[in-house]
């Protein structure tokens, strides 16, 4: 399930949407919005997509953790538009019968998003300034284009 | 051909819209695009060598060749999650 929302998120509802009788596991993550980067303060952010293929990869990426992994049920929502300090700007819920395979799933999932979903954030900082969020590239890795 | 590229974040605050068009020699490439954008808009030179084409919403390779009629985006390196 994907949902990119302008709303806050609510993550008991989150929860609720891959609880199972099935489930012994059910892991939420949540980015959340952190107020200092280093010594620099952020007053909140704004995040923008390329809608089509956002949802798009996101849809992929669920599939892939479905085929990799025993899940039972899995949830990614990611906020557009601007989000305050200390919200969540994505949360991933991941039900699975045993522990581990939800946790794993989860972390695969976030880290996969941060490479390949063509969503993007805009720091607003404390000094009147704004900035689009460009990371370097990092290390090649095996990531699900 | 004339191509539309779309723009996002950093790359449209660059350029100040949401989309570039360009002139191409039928038959190009990826790399034969991101090389013409670069020429045509010297301002996006700092942002291209990091960032991705998506072509009908998929990244693609330098290689892969462009339909008339495709969808184009500049992706610049990605920040959400």
């Amino acid at each position: 399930m994907i949902d990119l929302v302008l709303e806050p998120i609510d993550t008991e509802q989150a929860l609720q949407r891959v609880a199972s009788q099935r489930a012994g596991a059910a892991v939420l993550f949540l980015g959340t919005t952190r107020e200092f980067t280093g010594d620099r303060r952020t007053l909140f952010l704004d995040y923008e997509c390329y809608p089509e293929m956002a949802r798009r990869k996101l849809e992929e990426l669920e599939a892939a953790a479905r085929n990799r992994w025993s899940i039972i049920e899995c949830l990614i929502i990611h906020r557009l538009g601007r989000v305050e300090l200390g919200e969540a700007s994505v949360a991933i819920a991941v039900s699975s019968a045993h522990r581990q395979v939800a946790f794993e799933a989860a972390q695969w999932l976030i880290d996969t998003i941060k490479q390949v979903v063509p969503i993007w954030k805009q720091e607003h900082w404390s000094d009147g300034t704004r900035e689009w969020v460009h990371p370097p590239a990092g290390p090649p890795r095996n990531s699900t284009h | 051909m004339k191509l539309a590229v779309q723009l996002f974040a950093g790359a449209r605050k660059i350029a100040g819209c949401d989309a570039l068009w360009i002139d191409l020699p039928d038959g190009s490439d990826v790399a034969g695009l991101r090389s013409a954008l670069g020429s045509a808009h010297p301002e996006l030179a700092a942002l291209l060598p990091a960032a991705r084409f998506a072509v009908n919403l998929e990244f693609a390779d330098e290689q892969l060749r462009l339909p008339a009629d495709a969808e184009i985006a500049l992706i610049p390196p990605v920040s959400g999650g």
